[in-house]
């Protein structure tokens, strides 16, 4: 087979570049899904409840993964200011992850406890109130809008099939979990649940490095 | 790793590498049916665009066959291949612990210095303070500011009214282990008029403008319900964290309208614990910058 034959049937060399790229993917990723440290929590990390989970699509709808990344990188600079150095197994619940590499503002993987409550509640509503050099937005409305308790049931089952399908040693969420969600997360507001999310991220490794 | 995939990785990865020079062998020979060099090969495209049969230039060929032994040495020294931890033995991880290990070696000295010195020693120390204030500004300014001027609901640290306790133990223990400051809800107890009385009275202890029929009925609310905590004459208790309310220093603002919400609704103060997170040889150095803004 000569070049010349790749090159005057597109149809074919599709199909050839297809198999070369491919290999990478079948060295890089098709065995992360079959090794233990990638797939199996890290002990103490846990689906998220209800509410987290709602607090979770908040941060994903109002875009937070835009300036905040989650991801600790294993350098001291990072370890010194944000706490030990993020772990596969600590995003085996997470779909989609929000790792990310964009730094706005600072990296939350391990935001859950810096902060008390009021402060992150003061904080998302008027980020100046408390940090007067912040370029943060202000995101008032989280205090106003209920969560739809109608819907929560349903992203739970979503999640199971998805911990499921990726992670054999994960907890799933139990019917009694998925019963009682509606009533874990009816009457919050938004920013509620964001801040329930947000105080529990990256507690599952206490130490500081 | 299981051997199996780790076995998968490698045959793959060398496979890999092994027919990227197959192909450069194999695209280089020589064809009974190709055109003699520097002629036109046949190819044609677009009417006028015409391909030759020269050869790659030598020097990018070589790199190529440079890069399939770059390759190999990579995959020798460096983990790669599955299990194969290379012979170098690098690691992330090991990178990073021999980071921490080296500033270690360089910075726990200084600290340890620090730490056998009393704190107002280091308070009058600009090396220390130094430090201590870049150790504020990256963990604590977020709440108290970075001139530690504080914010509505997080304490002003430079003002010397210390709700908590001013001195240098006190200090280094709320850094440690954090506190939290619960003022109950009285509305429920003394009711919506109740609250409005003793407000009154509390903007009285201060010697602020107020309602003085009120602040009388505001005093006998006051002497059975707040006195346990704030103290006869208000002066607060730091034991507990109960903040004196004659000095004029309102945490959550000085209006009538937010000593209300305070009464009624009551308030939580939580500062978190950093035992863990900085350990005691910062905190120290941290408690005596936090001294010398009240000290000077």
């Amino acid at each position: 087979m000569s070049h010349e034959v790749v090159e005057k049937n597109i149809g074919l060399m599709m199909i050839l570049i297809v198999i070369v790229i491919s290999f990478g993917g079948l060295v890089e990723i098709v065995p992360l899904f079959f090794i233990k440290d990638t797939t199996e929590p890290v002990q103490g990390v846990k689906p998220y409840s209800a509410l987290r989970l709602e607090g979770r699509d908040v941060y994903i709808r109002e875009g937070c993964f835009n300036c905040h990344s989650q991801m600790i990188r294993p350098f001291r600079a990072e370890t010194e200011r944000y706490g030990h150095y993020s772990v596969a197994g600590e995003s085996v619940y997470d779909h989609p992850f929000q790792w990310g590499s964009k730094r706005t503002g600072p990296d939350l993987a391990r935001v859950g406890g810096r902060y008390s409550d009021d402060w992150q509640r003061v904080h998302l509503i008027n980020p100046r109130d408390v940090v007067p050099e912040s370029n943060m937005p202000g995101y008032p409305w989280l205090a106003e809008n209920k969560i739809d308790a109608k819907g929560t049931a349903k992203k739970m089952r979503v999640m199971n099939t998805l911990i499921s399908a990726t992670c054999s040693k994960c907890e799933t969420y139990s019917d009694s979990d998925i019963a009682k969600a509606e009533s874990e997360v009816q009457g919050k507001t938004e920013l509620d649940a964001l801040v329930a999310y947000l105080q529990e991220l990256g507690t599952a490794i206490k130490a500081r490095r | 790793m299981s051997d199996f995939w780790s076995g998968y990785i490698a045959i793959i990865t060398i496979a890999n590498i092994l027919a990227c020079l197959w192909l450069i062998k194999w695209a280089s020979k020589k064809r009974n049916d190709e055109a003699a060099q520097g002629d036109v090969t046949g190819h044609k495209w677009d009417d006028d665009l015409e391909e030759y049969n020269n050869p790659l230039p030598r020097w990018w060929l070589w790199l190529f066959y440079l890069t399939i032994l770059f390759g190999f040495i990579y995959l020798a020294l460096y983990p790669g291949l599955g299990n194969f931890k290379g012979k170098l033995g690098w690691s992330q991880t090991g990178q990073y612990e021999d980071e921490i290990k080296y500033a270690n070696k360089t910075y726990d000295p200084i600290f340890a210095q620090y730490a056998k010195q009393d704190i107002a020693t280091l308070a009058k120390d600009s090396n220390a303070t130094k430090i201590g204030q870049r150790l504020f500004l990256n963990h604590c300014a977020t709440c108290h500011a970075s001139d530690a001027g504080g914010a509505r609901g997080f304490p002003n640290l430079t003002d010397n009214d210390w709700i908590w306790g001013g001195d240098a133990n006190n200090i280094k223990t709320t850094i440690l282990d954090g506190r939290v400051g619960a003022m109950p809800p009285w509305e429920a107890v003394i009711g919506e008029q109740g609250v409005k009385d003793v407000t009154q009275y509390v903007i009285s202890l201060s010697g602020r403008q107020h309602d003085a029929a009120m602040a009388k009925a505001g005093k006998a609310q006051y002497d059975v319900m707040c006195v346990a905590c704030h103290g006869a004459n208000g002066k607060g208790n730091t034991a507990i964290g109960a903040p004196n309310l004659t000095d004029n220093v309102w945490l959550y603002g000085a209006s009538t309208g937010s000593i209300v919400q305070s009464i009624a609704k009551g308030r939580t103060g939580v500062m978190p614990a950093n035992r863990d997170f900085l350990g005691e040889d910062k905190a120290h150095l941290l408690t005596a910058y936090i001294y010398s803004l009240s000290n000077k």
